[in-house]
């Protein structure tokens, strides 16, 4: 790791203003942002930790209006969702190992939007909100491709909001090495439609698989996936652990077995 | 014989209780006074001309003391091969130099450039970073085939070709296998690949350099499984420095798995910089490092083909492997795919013929050698698989193939070489038929199916040799050491004993074992005995720990310096007692007269020994201690039966492990819980080996498996409770505790099974795949249900074959 300052204020207003110091970083969880300063492939010269503020901390359930604070962890989301919201509960509750969750939090999670990461794909399908602390984003628009938001230089995300569907489920294929997903696929269902977000496959990050949600609005059953055509796996990753073909295939499978579980 | 502590008993591991409550002592816990810190600048490219190092900018960081590169290593020796391979045609092989530092050229992703000492780690840290190496590239070559082209790039341009060696064995059956396999009824051909392991120890690498000017002694602190070996190869070979005057000391060591036998250049690093510098020098591996640092295993790529008669007898076995040696030869692998590997194609089966050939090939990739099991799990696989398909082709049961081929009569002549003393093999396929639940799988699979699941059972039978061993032999096969072991018992005047091994424990639990056998032969307690291992200056020039030889040659010596003390012992005790030498008997603790009451205890002889008032001073010398040099007459031949049970999902090519079965022959075992670890062990890795674990280069030689984010371990949660036996006992008949050993049974027999495991589920489902090269990633699973040639997905830089492997990507899945 190289030197840098670390600041931890317990206002958003004061993590605001001491991210305008030149590179510096906001620090939530540390579990992405550590092991990259740890490998030196991160030169902050500020650290600003999240992690005292307390009004970035916690989980709100008014009707199906849900509101977490972007210093949450996912075990905190793990347990806080577990009756109302379960799907989400289990997809916090499936992140990384007990000491991820302990540590990790949301806002790191969808501020990093990792192609591989859980929390975007919940988010989009959840109707999600980013707020920061200038503005809220709409997840649709917020998500912009591979490690691409739409945050500002020093824009803090400092909760995200989301709608509790009818029925959800998060079916994830894990990578056999890292164990996020290889390909997992949200799917919500809403009183006005279905929602289908996947991550791990595209080369563009997390994303709506619209032929699914049609299919699935007209009739929520796997078997309405069945006649789909398969995502184009030319614009899907291909790595070590599975071509583009393989994962536009589990795509399909994906979103089936998150139909029937949900 | 006390109750629970003797042979066959399961006393917990003593050792664990220091190493679960965090005081075992590391290396990476030694830090001496005034240490400073070594950082090694890496090539982060695979093949390229070193014209320059620029390190001035770097020399006048904070805190760098000095900055070290080839020049400095003039006056010595490259880091050495301790075994020599001899080709077919009469050549001894290619054998390149391995500087400590590059010279002139890098060969490897993290070959070593340069080292930056300083005065702590974050200074040297900063200071490699700023040490500018003046790198030109060089194309990179990872295929093994390829390599062999005649106008591929060399990896070393003072040698002929990237051909280190072509071996062939045996020699004179070559023309007759040729024959048998051209007039077989049937010929079975399978091209396969042994992916690429990295060991990856819990305990990263660490050496520790000191130098003491008043004696003039070198001391080095390091992650070994054999000190004195490293202490030989080091002083003798790379530094120059006499063995009185070099101590290396392997304290507590997280776990080895072969990747810590072998001389590394780090080691000699810290040993030389020591001296220069007068002050100690440490050097602790980062996991990244370690990933492109420490030697990796495995990485042969065969084609192998076996002839049957009408009757579906084996009659001759033909093998042809490319065996990748990386850029450089580590200190053991040349070994490896020859003696280790050649000599174990027999199987377990009385095949008559049998022809090896294998060419090992340099390529700009880490160095492989050793890893559990070295060259006897690849030719389990090999064998394990082609039999397996051979059934398939013919049709008929794989384990009556396997039945009907069987050796039954020992000693067993095979015609490689190797004289198997004792095995049953029919006894450990019915007693892994009778764990595995085999006659209840049609029921279970009928439940998958129902789940919608395929369901699949393979099988392995396995055979190795451990316990390397006869050292005239290895001496005739190329080796550049003797493989014997040495123990010193020393009686303590009030009856407790020290033993001092030549073996080194690194997770396998000595410390209780042998403490168990010298317990049994003496019948006091054993925690009255204490095991001393790791310290060239404490213990007899010895060989360590690999190859699972410790019990079977290390405990050998033990037992042999036990019967010396026991025997003088006797002669003390025949004093004291005024009979006859001839008469007496120790057990429990007690020597008695046979046919009298008179008795005396252990611990009055012991203290006789060393306070000689009533003593036979005119006949033998007080004291009690003793030193045994053991060199067994042979290997031993552990054996078994491998069961694996898998389901597959169809959709996603997802395999799991739902069961799996070990049926072991170990000679008599000393421990069974420590065994039943051992065995384990062996299938985390093996099953790792077969479903995740993978070391995968791009074909630039850059390694894309450098992390734990693309190189899949397999953790506990992955894996069924296992099935683990070894009530089949056939007692080695050279040693004299009939011992075989168990340190790599699990590693070498899983593998096969489980990959013919997934094949079973897949041709049951009606799929018709014939070979998928591991790891089975779902993926690669997948891929092979969608028709997708067989070797599709070898992300291994792998020999190509214009037939059966024209598929083959390098680097992509
Ligand atoms: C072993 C392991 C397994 C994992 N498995 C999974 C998995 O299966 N699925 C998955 O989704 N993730 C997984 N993760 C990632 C984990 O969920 C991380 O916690 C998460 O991606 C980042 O959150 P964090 O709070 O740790 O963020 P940090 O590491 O603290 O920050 C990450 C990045 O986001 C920025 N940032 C952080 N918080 C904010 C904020 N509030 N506003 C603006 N920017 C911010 C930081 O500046 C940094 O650039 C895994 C991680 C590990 C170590």
């Amino acid at each position: 790791m190289y030197d840098f300052d670390f600041e931890r204020p317990t206002t958003i207003q004061d993590a605001v203003e001491a991210l305008k110091a030149e590179e510096a970083i906001a620090f939530s969880g540390g579990q992405t942002l550590m092991p990259t300063m740890k490998q030196r492939l991160a030169m902050p010269s500020k650290v600003v930790s999240l992690t005292a503020i307390d009004e970035m901390k916690g989980v709100r359930l008014d009707g199906t209006s849900l509101w977490i604070g972007g210093a949450t962890t996912h075990a905190t989301v793990k347990r806080e969702l577990a009756e109302s919201y379960p799907a989400m509960s289990s997809l916090a509750g499936r992140i990384g190992d007990p000491s991820v969750r302990s540590r990790g939090t949301i806002g790191g999670s969808v501020a990093n939007n990792d192609p591989s990461a859980c929390y975007p794909a919940g988010t989009l399908a959840s109707k999600g909100v980013i707020v920061t602390d200038r503005r809220e984003i709409p997840a649709d628009e917020f998500f912009q491709g591979m490690f691409m938001t739409a945050l500002e230089e020093g824009e803090i995300v400092t909760a995200v909001k989301m709608q509790v569907p009818e029925r959800a489920h998060y079916a994830k294929f894990i990578q056999p090495a890292s164990r996020f997903p290889l390909t997992a696929v949200y799917v919500a269902k809403f009183d006005d439609g279905v929602r289908v977000a996947v991550t791990g496959a595209s080369e563009m990050g997390v994303f709506r698989w619209t032929e699914a949600e049609e299919a699935l609005s007209s009739g929520f059953d796997a078997g309405a996936i069945d006649g789909l055509a398969t995502p184009d796996g030319a614009d899907m990753i291909s790595d070590l652990h599975g071509s583009g073909d393989y994962r536009a295939h589990l795509v399909k499978v994906m979103t089936k077995r998150a139909v029937a579980a949900a | 014989m006390p109750k629970d502590g003797g042979i066959g008993t399961s006393p917990k591991r003593r050792e664990d209780v220091r190493f679960l409550s965090g005081t075992g002592r590391y290396t990476d816990d030694i830090n001496l006074h005034g240490q400073a810190y070594a950082v090694f600048v890496r090539s982060d490219v695979a093949h390229g001309r070193l014209n320059g190092i620029d390190t001035e900018a770097a020399a006048d960081m904070p805190g760098v003391i000095r900055i070290f590169t080839a020049r400095d290593f003039e006056g010595c020796g490259g880091v050495p091969c301790g075994w020599q391979i001899t080709s077919r045609d009469g050549n001894v092989m290619q054998e390149p130099k391995h500087p400590i530092l590059a010279e002139g050229k890098v060969r490897h992703v993290g070959d070593p450039i340069a080292v930056v000492v300083a005065e702590t780690l974050a200074q040297a840290r900063d200071a490699a970073e700023a040490v500018m190496p003046d790198i030109e590239d060089l194309p990179a070559i990872v295929d093994m085939k390829a390599a062999l082209a005649d106008d591929a790039p060399k990896v070393h341009d003072e040698l002929s070709s990237n051909l280190c060696y072509d071996w062939g064995f045996v020699e004179e059956n070559r023309e007759a296998v040729d024959r048998a396999i051209k007039e077989a009824a049937h010929v079975t051909t399978l091209e396969l690949v042994n992916n690429r392991m990295i060991a990856n120890p819990m305990e990263p690498r660490v050496a520790v350099g000191d130098y003491a000017a008043h004696s003039d002694e070198s001391t080095l602190y390091t992650t070994s499984q054999n000190p004195h070996v490293i202490r030989l190869l080091m002083g003798a070979f790379v530094l120059n420095i006499p063995e009185h005057k070099l101590r290396v000391v392997a304290p507590d060591v997280g776990g080895g798995f072969g990747t810590k036998i072998f001389h590394y250049a780090e080691e000699a690093f810290c040993t030389f910089a020591a001296k220069q510098l007068r002050r100690p020098v440490k050097w602790t591996s980062t996991r990244s490092e370690a990933f492109m640092s420490d030697a990796h295993g495995r990485d042969h790529v065969t084609k192998i083909e076996l002839a049957l008669d009408e009757d579906n007898n084996f009659t001759a076995l033909r093998t042809d492997t490319h065996a990748n040696m990386g850029a450089y030869l580590s200190t053991f692998a040349p070994s490896v795919p020859t003696w280790l590997h050649g000599t174990l194609m027999a199987g377990n089966y009385k095949t008559p013929l049998v022809y090896v050939n294998v060419k090992a090939v340099f390529t700009n990739t880490v160095p492989v050698d050793a890893y559990r099991g070295a060259g006897r799990p690849e030719a389990t696989y090999q064998l394990e698989r082609i039999v397996d398909k051979a059934a398939r082709e013919l049709g008929v049961d794989p384990i009556a193939l396997r039945r009907q081929n069987f050796i039954t009569e020992f000693p067993y002549q095979t015609p490689v070489a190797v004289q198997y003393d004792t095995g049953d093999y029919h006894a450990t396929m019915d007693k892994l038929l009778d764990i595995a639940d085999h006659a209840g799988f049609e029921a279970r699979a009928e439940e998958s199916r129902k789940k919608g699941k395929l369901r699949g059972f393979g099988i392995s039978h396995y055979i190795e040799a451990c316990g390397i061993a006869p050292s005239n032999l290895v001496g005739q096969l190329g080796a550049r050491a003797g493989l014997y072991e040495s123990a010193t018992v020393r009686v303590n005047a009030t009856g407790s004993i020290s033993v001092m091994t030549g073996s080194h424990s690194h997770g396998q639990g000595h410390e209780t074992t042998f403490a168990q056998v010298i317990a049994e032969m003496i019948g006091i307690d054993a925690d009255q005995v204490d095991i001393v291992h790791g310290d060239t200056a404490r213990t007899p020039m010895g060989m360590g720990t690999y190859g699972s030889r410790s019990i079977a040659v290390g405990g050998s010596a033990m037992v042999r310096a036990a019967e010396k003390v026991i025997n003088k012992a006797k002669k003390i005790a025949a004093h004291l007692m005024e009979a006859s030498e001839g008469d007496i008997e120790l057990k429990d603790g007690q020597f008695t007269v046979a046919g009298t009451d008179k008795s005396v205890a252990w611990g009055d002889v012991t203290l006789a020994a060393y306070v000689p008032h009533n003593y036979p001073l005119e006949e033998i010398e007080p004291g009690l201690e003793e030193t045994a040099f053991y060199d067994p007459a042979n290997f031993t031949y552990p054996s078994g039966g491998y069961g694996c049970e898998v389901e597959v999902d169809s959709e996603t090519g997802l395999v799991e492990v739902v069961g799996f079965a070990a049926a072991d022959d170990f000679g008599n075992v000393i421990n069974p819980m420590i065994v039943e670890g051992q065995v384990h062990g062996g299938l985390a890795q093996g099953i790792g080996q077969a479903l995740w674990e993978n070391c995968a280069y791009d074909a630039d030689g850059q390694l894309l498996s450098a992390s734990y984010m693309d190189y899949a371990m397999p953790r506990s949660t992955d894996l069924p409770m296992f099935k683990v036996d070894h009530s089949c006992v056939t007692p080695c008949t050279h040693n004299p505790l009939g011992v075989k050993g168990c340190g790599e049974a699990g590693a070498i027999g899983s593998p096969p099974a489980v990959v013919n495991a997934v094949l079973d589920a897949l041709n049951r489902g009606g799929i018709a795949v014939d070979h998928i090269d591991m790891p089975l990633s779902p993926a690669r699973v997948w891929a092979a249900m969608q028709g997708a040639g067989a070797n599709l997905g070898a992300a291994q830089p792998a020999a190509r074959s214009e037939d059966t492997a024209g598929g083959r990507s390098v680097g992509t899945p």
